[in-house]
């Protein structure tokens, strides 16, 4: 499939050397190569591999649920397998797949090469941060194999510490050591990005990718540690007997839900504000015009994060707080809104009057525009202390968090991993199946979860395995399962066209797209350590007008309104 | 042996043998690894701090019962424990010091000071959790506190599950505290291997440095909780 976006008449004269040369991917071979890498393109290919593992087994638990909702009889699992099925679902999609997807991905891949470094900081606690994502991972495998764990992902207490008798503690490990691989990668990001930019990158020089990615890393690092030791507390109070989360004991259930939530509020942040990154970059190279607004989506980010962290109890509105902190706690949900909000307009604002191209890509970047838009409307409606009453625990809840968690986060992965791969694997993907498989995404994405909201406000309760009480909701469950057949299909195509391209794809261009941006001025793939020699900045991020200038020999300006 | 080692590495500064490919200069590297110390640093503190907010919750409820649970841990002891581990900081900053100003010896001194101050920490430590085990302090099954007086109130007892939450937490931040400092004395025990190697230099001491400020944050954690645990409502 041809590229749409115009190519620069490109001033090296040699057409493709004969003999491949060094990159990071051909660099070593073997096994240990592998496992013992700190390249930090390396480790962001580990991820991958595993990250998307556990996406299909997260998958597979959300395809079972669905099938369950197919009837409103209780038909497919028992009561009880249910409840394992979703509480399985959650944990291994949050902390398994979404948290570390984008940042451990692409942004191990590109936070060095966008500004200019020759790795992360530390590239020997990056691969450690990956071996504890795995020891985490199998310690999650394990548990489900062994029984599994049925509290829902929140393992809220009393349940979880005095009643259920799964796999609590086990779980709660996996979880505690996976989070500081978590821990360990904000890390990692927040000193590099202090300490590795090359010359010339200063702070408002930097793809917004690195500012989203900067923020994330934020919550991260100051988050985890919390719901850490949550988990400290809840193994303990499950081995002992301690009182701390036991009303009968003079302890505080809700001690647990603040605690939890301290955390895993901001933890939707670290799955949202990556993909606002990534979209960011597409955007505006898509779009070929400089980012509106730089400092404010720069910002922004900042601010998501800081206001994420003052937010936590809209989560626990009945849960039998004070009245007046769930105002207060309302009224600063309503100011998330704010930030993003300014994201989501300069978004609107630099595509207007842009030479818009759509390429795959930017198909999944408007989809996010549009469903997290969606989701983000939804939740100042649960911010609303009204509304948030009335649809507590119904599928209007899960909706509005899928549409910022899947149709927000993941499609930003997708169009990220679309956007990069030509620089990941230095192959181009096909491009037609690309934007088929967007188009499947979106609708399937929909169809799943469109529904869902009209079936929380008619009042169907999450988490039920059985609405035979309530037939007329089948419809709508039906319509929902059939989206979600739909939405694995636009899940799988990705995976086989990209490891189609990895042997049979055409070799990518260094800047396939004519981007801006350091990663790609250096070879499709990098070679180990980025760049051949080390860049010097002297022009502003996302500088577009000067790309296409044809003074510059970037794409011819007549062109430009054809691709329109 | 060690002075000449320090006096060749002096003039190649930009070729030192520490300095990993990816960074320009020593400098940056040096940097690098005190800003990701002290950003694990922040980290610690959220760590400790999701127990600081439970305990707080906690002693703002069951003041009385608090205060009763407070006053059967030794005072003294953990009044001990204090000096030790401010002693032990000032044996720290000696150490880093002197590798910066390449006194061998000191150095290693100091380091060992500084281990023989922690272990002095948990010996102390230890026998107060044997008093608590004795006296059936520990929270779990055989918890007990029955008629203990509140402090100030001889007519009121202290109710055993509000003091169950306080020796929890007292436990839990205590333990997690105690398994800080065991990290710290392995780091100790390499810092000490590398000193003895003769590694540092005032051109590279970098993990010298910040093996000292995890150690300064473990004892900052100390002076916090020795207050908090120890010290709600005593009066001679």
């Amino acid at each position: 499939m041809p590229n749409p976006i115009p190519q620069p008449a490109m001033p090296q004269p040699a057409i493709a050397p004969p003999v491949e040369r060094e990159n990071y991917l051909n660099a070593k071979y073997g096994v240990w190569s592998w496992l013992l890498t700190t390249d930090h393109k390396r480790i962001a290919l580990l991820y991958l591999l595993s990250i998307t593992f556990f996406f299909f087994i997260g998958g597979f638990f959300a395809l079972l649920i669905r099938l369950e909702l197919l009837t409103p009889a209780g038909d497919l699992v028992q009561a009880d397998t249910y409840n394992k099925l979703f509480t399985m679902h959650g944990m291994v999609m949050v902390f398994f797949f979404l948290i570390p997807s984008i940042p451990a991905v692409l942004g191990n891949f590109l936070v060095p090469m966008m500004i200019g470094a020759k790795d992360l900081a530390f590239p020997r606690i990056n691969l450690l941060s990956w071996y504890l994502y795995i020891i985490g991972g199998v310690m999650m495998l394990h548990c489900m194999l062994t029984g599994g764990v049925d509290t829902g992902w929140t393992f809220y207490a009393p349940f979880s510490t005095n009643f259920t008798n799964t796999k609590i503690v086990e779980a709660g490990l996996a979880i505690f050591v996976a989070g500081f691989s978590s821990i360990l990668t904000g890390l990692n990001f927040v000193v590099t990005i202090h300490r590795m930019r090359a010359p010339g990158m200063t702070w408002s020089r930097l793809p917004l990718f690195i500012w989203a990615h900067y923020a994330t890393s934020i919550i991260q690092l100051l988050g985890t540690p919390v719901v850490a030791v949550t988990i400290v507390l809840v193994a303990a109070e499950r081995a002992l007997h301690l009182g701390i989360f036991d009303p009968k004991l003079g302890g505080d259930p809700l001690l647990f839900q603040h605690l939890f939530w301290f955390y895993s509020h901001p933890a939707v942040y670290i799955m949202i504000l990556p993909s606002m990154g990534v979209v960011t970059e597409i955007i505006a190279c898509f779009s070929r015009k400089r980012i509106f607004g730089y400092s404010f989506v720069a910002f922004s980010s900042i601010a998501i994060a800081v206001f994420g962290f003052l937010v936590w109890a809209h989560h626990m509105f009945v849960a039998g707080m004070s009245v007046y902190a769930a105002l207060v706690f309302s009224l600063l949900s309503y100011a998330v809104a704010v930030p993003s909000a300014i994201k989501v307009f300069n978004w609107t604002a630099t595509l207007y009057k842009g030479s818009i191209h759509y390429d795959a890509p930017m198909l999944y970047a408007f989809g996010f525009l549009g469903l997290f838009t969606i989701g983000g409307l939804t939740g100042l409606f649960l911010s609303a202390l009204g509304i948030n009453v009335h649809v507590t625990d119904t599928y209007f809840v899960v909706a509005h968090f899928h549409y910022i968690m899947v149709g927000g986060a993941v499609m930003g992965y997708l169009g990220g991993m679309h956007f990069w791969w030509p620089k990941i694997s230095g192959k181009l993907y096909p491009e037609g199946w690309a934007r088929l498989a967007a188009l499947i995404v979106f609708i399937g994405f929909n169809l799943t979860f469109f529904p869902q909201f009209l079936l929380g406000y008619m009042g169907m309760p999450r988490r039920y395995y059985d609405y035979s009480h309530m037939p007329e909701f089948q419809i709508l469950n039906v319509l929902s399962t059939a989206g979600a057949t739909v939405l694995g299909v636009g899940y799988l195509l990705p995976m086989v066209y990209f490891l189609w391209s990895m042997r049979y794809g055409k070799p990518a261009p260094d800047n396939p797209w004519n981007a801006a941006g350091l990663e790609w001025k250096t070879p499709s793939p990098p070679p180990t350590f980025n760049f051949d020699e080390e860049p010097v900045v002297t022009w502003e991020a996302y500088n577009y007008d000067e790309l296409d200038s044809p003074d510059k020999g970037a794409p011819h300006k007549e062109e430009v309104p054809v691709a329109r | 042996m060690p002075d000449s080692t320090v006096i060749g590495l002096h003039h190649e500064d930009e070729h030192h043998p520490e300095l990993l490919h990816h960074f320009a200069d020593a400098q940056q590297q040096r940097d690098s690894a005190s800003l990701g110390m002290w950003v694990f640093l922040a980290t610690e503190v959220m760590f400790f701090g999701g127990l600081f907010c439970a305990y707080l919750v906690y002693r703002h409820w069951y003041f009385p019962d608090f205060a009763a649970a407070s006053k059967s841990i030794d005072a003294t002891l953990g009044a001990t424990n204090t000096a030790v581990l401010i002693c032990s900081s000032l044996t720290v900053v000696l150490a880093v010091w002197a590798a910066q100003t390449a006194r061998r010896t000191l150095l290693i001194v100091s380091l060992i000071l500084t281990m023989l101050l922690g272990m002095a920490f948990l010996g102390i430590k230890g026998i107060e959790y044997r008093e608590k085990f004795v006296e059936h302090h520990v929270p779990g099954a055989s918890f007990s506190f029955d008629k203990v007086q509140v402090p100030g109130h001889p007519d009121q007892y202290a109710n055993p599950h509000h003091a169950q939450i306080f020796f929890s937490l007292y436990f839990v931040m205590t333990g997690l505290h105690a398994l800080h400092m065991i990290i710290g004395l392995g780091i100790f025990l390499w810092l000490l291997i590398m000193a003895w190697k003769g590694r540092f230099t005032p051109e590279w001491h970098t993990p010298v440095e910040i093996g000292g400020l995890y150690w300064h944050f473990v004892d900052i954690v100390w002076i916090y909780l020795f207050p908090l645990l120890y010290l709600i409502d005593r009066h001679p």
